[in-house]
């Protein structure tokens, strides 16, 4: 079997051996007639794992989650999610996918005329959570990310930070198995990112695997155990994950 | 069944609780007041042919060329025939009466010949030609018409604009089908991002659909109302001109039971959005992954 498969990004963390939450064959993704923009995917995310997806822009990062969080679907090859088949699976059957999945988008994504507390409130309320049930859980979320008092505030009215942590508490209110997250930290002050970062790493021990698209090398280091998915041009380099666990910055650098 | 006409509060905020923002409530008012109105004139045309129909089936006439000499023994040998269940003549004032209308004062000359005329009434399975004998031995000439025959041609034309009325509701429900889809598509471009969010999130296309399903509904229930309103206001206004049109006709004019299906046009037409916009999302929403 050649490297570069699971072997390589899911098979182990802090030791114990792990399933398999995606897997990717050969997967290619071309959008339109244009030419491939993700090549020859050979990978598997183990279950609970935590995995930095880093390359330059251009590199196919976003698309690579947007096949992860079923937003598209591959134009080769095969994917499986949570252990099913999904390549080509119909479109009534992704829904059930996506509850499974929460996403943060590099652009948030919140939906303009509707309070943080409904933005964050969705997921529950489209996986059929009673009002009644909603409240708590999101009040607790939002004072989680420090928007207790923001509740009723609509996306306008928030700062460039508070909409990330706002976008950051409706992708894990469901309490996701698969977290995505798209450069999460790209528009929060160092202290937020590292409370972002313990709040994902809290989700991962509680066994959610968490899948992180960043440039921001200061948060791969400060998460030890993490593997490193690296891409440029489309494909994965360094499928035999030596970059995983990077060392830490040198103290006193920025 | 139903449970998407009830949407909670947050389901509402989701796609906004501004209504009648857009023109569909509008259009489908202006459709279903136009459908109340020719329904309504299309019904009174069934009944005004059906009354018509029915009073001259059995009617004839006896027309004297020569005038009204022997109209007494005529009218006599007309009811005392078998089958012959009413019968009365036309007096000759009543014909120059009418015709007047055509000819002016012309029609009071002594000098112009005015025919004798009986008009009469016949059971079921009469035998004509044994009148026809009778008729004949009284007033040589004379000739018997059926009302049917004259009437006929307006018959055949009230039935025509029954059916052009018909095909006109046909027309404006698909018309305002067509707004609807066209509405529906348009809701769908607005709030193209919240569907994406909603499915991204694991929303299903029945859950976006309801939203979108209940709003225009709601659209199309005040629209059709308020045009069904207008509609009876104007049909009780032409009440008048109604009535008078039911005395020509023997009084045909709007049934019960034709008041209860104009009733129900607006809920029909309701209904008719309601699928039309749910089909409309649905295939939209179909084509996103």
């Amino acid at each position: 079997m050649e490297l570069g498969k699971a072997q390589c990004l899911g098979s182990t963390a802090g030791g114990r051996q792990l399933s398999d939450i995606a897997e990717f064959d050969s997967v290619g993704l071309r959008y339109g007639t244009g030419a491939e923009v993700l090549r020859d995917l050979d990978f598997s995310l183990g279950q609970g794992g935590f995995y930095f997806l880093t390359g330059p822009s251009g590199a196919g990062k976003t698309s690579l989650l947007k096949l992860l969080y079923l937003a598209q679907r591959p134009t080769r090859g095969r994917i499986r999610l949570f252990g099913d088949e999904l390549t080509e699976a119909p479109r009534d059957a992704l829904p059930q996918y996506r509850r499974r999945i929460g996403v943060v988008f590099q652009d948030f994504r919140l939906i303009r005329h509707l309070s943080a507390f409904d933005n964050v409130a969705l997921p529950l309320r489209v996986a059929g959570t009673t009002d009644e049930k909603v409240e708590g859980p999101v009040r607790e979320m939002l004072a989680w990310v420090g928007l207790a008092d923001r509740a009723s505030a609509r996306p306008p009215t928030l700062s460039g930070g508070e909409q990330q942590r706002v976008a950051i508490a409706r992708a894990v209110i469901n309490r996701p198995d698969l977290l995505v997250a798209d450069e999460p930290t790209g528009n929060v002050d160092a202290e937020m990112a590292q409370r972002l970062l313990h709040l994902f790493t809290a989700l991962n021990r509680l066994g959610t695997t968490v899948v992180v698209a960043t440039h921001d090398v200061g948060l791969i280091s400060a998460t030890p155990g993490a593997r490193l998915i690296r891409l440029e041009n489309g494909t994965m380099v360094d499928p035999t994950g030596a970059l995983k666990n990077p060392p830490r910055p040198p103290k006193g650098s920025a | 069944m139903l449970g998407w006409l009830f949407a909670s509060p947050a389901e509402r905020r989701l796609l906004g609780e501004a209504r009648l923002r857009g023109p569909t409530a509008w259009v489908v008012a202006i459709m279903s007041f136009s459908i109340m109105i020719i329904a309504a004139a299309g019904l009174a045309l069934a009944n005004t042919a059906s009354v018509l129909s029915h009073a001259i089936q059995a009617r004839y006439s006896v027309e004297v060329p020569g005038g009204g000499a022997n109209l007494d023994p005529l009218l006599r040998a007309v009811r005392s025939a078998p089958g012959v269940t009413a019968a009365q003549a036309v007096s000759e004032s009543d014909m120059r009466l009418t015709l007047e209308r055509w000819l002016g004062p012309a029609a009071d000359s002594p000098d112009l010949p005015v025919p004798a005329l009986v008009n009469f009434d016949v059971g079921p399975g009469v035998n004509l030609g044994a009148i026809e004998r009778r008729v004949e031995a009284v007033a040589p000439g004379a000739r018997i018409a059926a009302h049917s025959e004259a009437v006929g041609p307006l018959l055949r034309s009230l039935r025509v604009l029954q059916w052009v009325a018909f095909g006109l509701v046909l027309l404006l429900s698909a018309a305002a089908s067509a707004a609807v889809v066209l509405a529906a598509r348009g809701a769908l471009d607005t709030h193209r991002f919240t569907i994406e969010v909603m499915h991204g999130i694991g929303a299903t296309d029945l859950q976006v659909t309801n939203l979108f399903q209940r709003k225009i509904a709601i659209d199309a229930f005040v629209g059709s109302a308020v045009g069904a309103f207008a509609a009876a206001l104007v049909l009780l206004l032409l009440s008048a001109g109604a009535a008078f049109a039911g005395e020509l006709t023997g009084g045909a004019t709007l049934r019960a039971v034709d008041l209860l299906a104009l009733a129900l046009l607006p809920l029909a037409l309701t209904a008719l959005a309601t699928w039309v916009a749910r089909t409309a999302v649905l295939t939209a929403l179909r084509e996103a992954l």
